[in-house]
């Protein structure tokens, strides 16, 4: 079972090492945890995406909160989070199979960043799974470097979607 | 809580006081970030002090020097912060600990454990090298920030000088509020040179509720599971001790005739000679207090942890019972165990309500049950063939002290042994590491506890191997003339670990035996205290009257047979029924 955590947090120094801290001493797994500032300079968000049992989960949730920097903890496991990943993707691109690649890299919309005799480097952003979709591409041609910020996620506002107009094109 | 009332004084401090006091040139210059220090402990009320210079913290303690801060000076800094642990315990306030950097703040490291296990509130400032060589692997430099985050309930590395006063503030607050326990700051040498004019400002941490409000809802639902219970049972913890609810606990009890068991951190909370008192739960607790949990249908824990030396098999753990869980940290609710009922929030307030609610109910055949169960499974040891026995030993020091004695322990066979065989009436009677188990809290702990009452009886029960860990405190015992009362109890081993390598690792003793010991009753006369060793049952009694009777501190040393076991037992990971029991010579 996996979980995504929104914590906002003080933005205290060592505050990130307060929660990575905690996660790992009390044997909790972390997928990936990513920090960065919010709109009020003195808070941070950290996302903090956790694996394992429903009771693990529970008190992870319940340790992270007890942290004193910690002023919320938003649960996203069972809501409709929105979520969003950004990697930067080093790819060999040699003789034959360079029109190939560049082909798919253009199909899933990447951006190129870097051209080199026998490599590209791209950028995808999305959702964690198109950046998973991006990663499963592109693993045939040599993936040689690869960094990903983890994912970074909101709870959807509340509040009721425009409708739109049944004039309206895209319907 | 009492951060509200410092600003002013300390502002005023700060404009009135800053006189030429020890002829230090620059007479009429700015608060330093020492003086800042030694300014906030003055408005804090702290009486007192426990610590050990160093190169890191010699501003600070040259600004306390004439301070009037009372500064007490230890041998080890570990001595020095259970002292403040035992100071703590003792008298409900903030212990207070001053160390330097490097060796200076790791050795504090075992004491913020001891007290973060047991939730003890300490704060522990440590000096730090100047800002500008932090990092650089400078000499007497410790990352004491990173090294305390596991084992703090909170830590600050100063960085700003302006922000001292705040974090200082914070820091307090934080021990002392909520669920207590051990606070760092860490000032590095710089800053405490620095001038630091700012004020404290208000504490204002958003997100941190030191008093949830228990929800009335889940109070009902519990008066509901009592209401139904046939065989309730209170399960006290060191929640209990700091909640202050020994009224509560008795009117609970009493009116509804549940029968109480009482875990190391509460001891005295619920009187141990109550005809519903059942004592220690677990391990070693008495067979009918783990009988009576196993056949009880509600266990109500108080500021409790369902800790493993209590539990055993959570499976197993009360198979009859639905489980209620007060606690004010919402993260102890399904920690362990899952509660059917579960109140978060400040003990005392939900037990004020729960009292208002409850109707007074008798559970006489409950009440009779639990008589019969001690009667047939009581604490039982044989008597021996004139050799000591510890068990009655403690057993004669608990005749011998009042109701107000402070008895401390240190870790192992002798500590369950007065675990069981002392009889506390008091709370915060009975000072004990029992989270953690730190051997050599024992004597530190004794002289913390003396500091916080300094007209009181201090009885240490300790053991060789503890002692050992910590007995350089002797010296801090004759320094300040503490007329602290030492049992030693002499097994010439480390019993505990000696005992389950007898009974679960075929008798090899492994690493288990001294095969020297001091003369530790040489060795405490050469410290200039009072000692006598004694090893005849016969003599205990007298022994004892002497110790007490003395003026001065004493040490007694009790020397017992290397194979006295602490029984009943529960194996770990074990049900609670499951008794160990010995096969042969039956000790």
């Amino acid at each position: 079972m996996k979980k995504i955590l929104s914590i906002l947090v003080r933005n205290r120094p060592g505050v990130l090492s307060h929660v990575a801290g905690l996660v790992t001493r009390r044997g909790y797994n972390v997928e990936s945890i990513a920090a960065g500032p919010t709109q009020d300079r003195e808070v941070t968000r950290i996302t903090l995406v956790t694996s394992g049992d429903a009771r693990m989960l529970e008190q992870v949730t319940k340790q992270v909160n007890k942290l004193i920097d910690v002023i919320n903890v938003e649960d996203l496991e069972h809501r409709e989070a929105m979520t969003g990943e950004l990697a930067l993707i080093t790819v060999s691109a040699e003789g034959v199979r360079r029109a190939e690649l560049l082909n798919l890299v253009t199909l899933l919309g990447l951006t190129l960043v870097d051209i080199r005799e026998d490599s590209l480097t791209v950028m995808v952003s999305g959702s964690d799974m198109s950046v998973d979709m991006a990663v499963s591409g592109l693993a045939p041609f040599g993936i040689r470097a690869m960094a990903r910020t983890g994912l970074v996620a909101l709870a959807r506002p509340v509040g009721s979607i425009l409708v739109q107009d049944k004039e309206d094109p895209w319907c | 809580m009492n951060q509200n009332n410092k600003s002013p004084q300390v502002a005023k401090d700060d404009k009135g006081d800053r006189k030429n006091k020890n002829g230090r040139p620059g007479g009429r210059r700015p608060r330093n970030g020492a003086e800042a220090i030694i300014d906030f402990i003055k408005s804090s009320k702290i009486d007192l002090v426990f610590g050990y210079p160093g190169g890191a913290v010699i501003p600070l303690y040259d600004a306390l020097y004439d301070s009037g801060v009372r500064h007490i000076l230890t041998r080890h800094e570990q001595g020095a912060i259970h002292a403040a642990d035992g100071y703590a315990r003792a008298s409900g306030k903030v212990g207070v600990v001053l160390a330097t950097s490097g060796p200076g703040a790791t050795n504090l490291v075992t004491g913020l454990a001891t007290a973060y296990m047991d939730s003890v509130p300490i704060l522990a400032i440590t000096g730090q090298v100047a800002l500008s060589s932090l990092g650089s692997d400078s000499f007497q430099e410790a990352d004491i920030y990173g090294i305390s985050i596991p084992v703090t309930k909170y830590n600050y590395l100063i960085k700003k000088p302006q922000t001292l006063p705040s974090i200082l503030n914070e820091a307090y607050y934080l021990a002392s509020s909520g669920r207590p326990g051990p606070v760092l700051v860490d000032v590095p040498k710089d800053i405490q040179v620095a001038e630091v004019t700012a004020a404290p400002q208000r504490v204002d941490i958003p997100g941190y509720d030191p008093r949830p409000k228990p929800d009335v809802r889940a109070i009902d639902s519990f008066v509901e599971h009592l209401d139904n219970a046939k065989r309730p049972i209170l399960y006290l913890g060191g929640g209990a001790t700091i909640a202050n609810v020994t009224e509560e606990i008795k009117f609970l009890a009493e009116s509804q005739d549940m029968a109480v068991v009482v875990t190391l951190q509460a001891k005295g909370i619920f009187p141990d000679d109550h005809q519903l008192c059942l004592g220690l739960p677990g391990m070693h607790g008495a067979k009918y207090a783990n009988l009576a949990i196993n056949e009880s249908d509600l266990i109500v824990g108080l500021g409790v942890r369902f800790d493993d030396r209590v539990v055993g098999n959570v499976q197993r753990f009360a198979p009859y019972a639905k489980i209620a869980h007060f606690d004010i940290d919402p993260a102890e609710i399904g920690k362990r165990l899952s509660p059917d009922t579960a109140v978060v929030g400040d003990l005392k307030e939900a037990l004020e309500l729960v009292c208002a609610k409850v109707k007074k109910k008798l559970r006489g055949e409950w009440r009779e049950r639990i008589n019969s169960l001690r009667i047939s499974h009581g604490l039982v040891f044989p008597d021996g063939h004139g050799e000591i026995k510890p068990q009655r030993a403690i057993g004669l020091l608990s005749e011998a002290c009042g109701p107000d004695t402070v008895l401390v322990t240190d870790v192992g066979q002798h500590q369950m042994w007065a675990a069981q065989n002392y009889r506390s009436l008091k709370p915060r009677k009975f000072l004990s590491s029992g989270g953690m188990g730190t051997m050599g809290f024992g004597l530190p702990a004794s002289i913390g506890a003396q500091f916080a009452l300094p007209e009181g009886q201090i009885v240490l029960i300790t053991g060789d191997g503890s002692f050992q860990m910590c007995l350089q405190e002797l010296a801090t015992v004759m320094q300040y003339n503490l007329p602290i009362k030492i049992m030693l109890i002499n097994n010439g081993c480390l019993g505990m670990v000696r005992q389950w390598q007898q009974f679960f690792f075929n008798r090899r003793y492994s690493q288990t035996i001294f095969n020297f010991n001091p003369d530790f009753v040489a060795l405490a006369k050469v410290y200039g205290l009072g000692a006598e060793a004694i090893d005849k049952a016969s003599e205990v009694s007298n022994a004892i009257e002497r110790m007490l009777s003395y003026d001065g501190p004493y040490l007694l040393e009790v020397k017992i047979l290397e194979e006295e076991n602490v029984m009943p037992l529960i194996p770990a990971g074990m049900g609670q029924t499951d008794f160990f029991e010995l096969e042969e010579e039956g000790r």
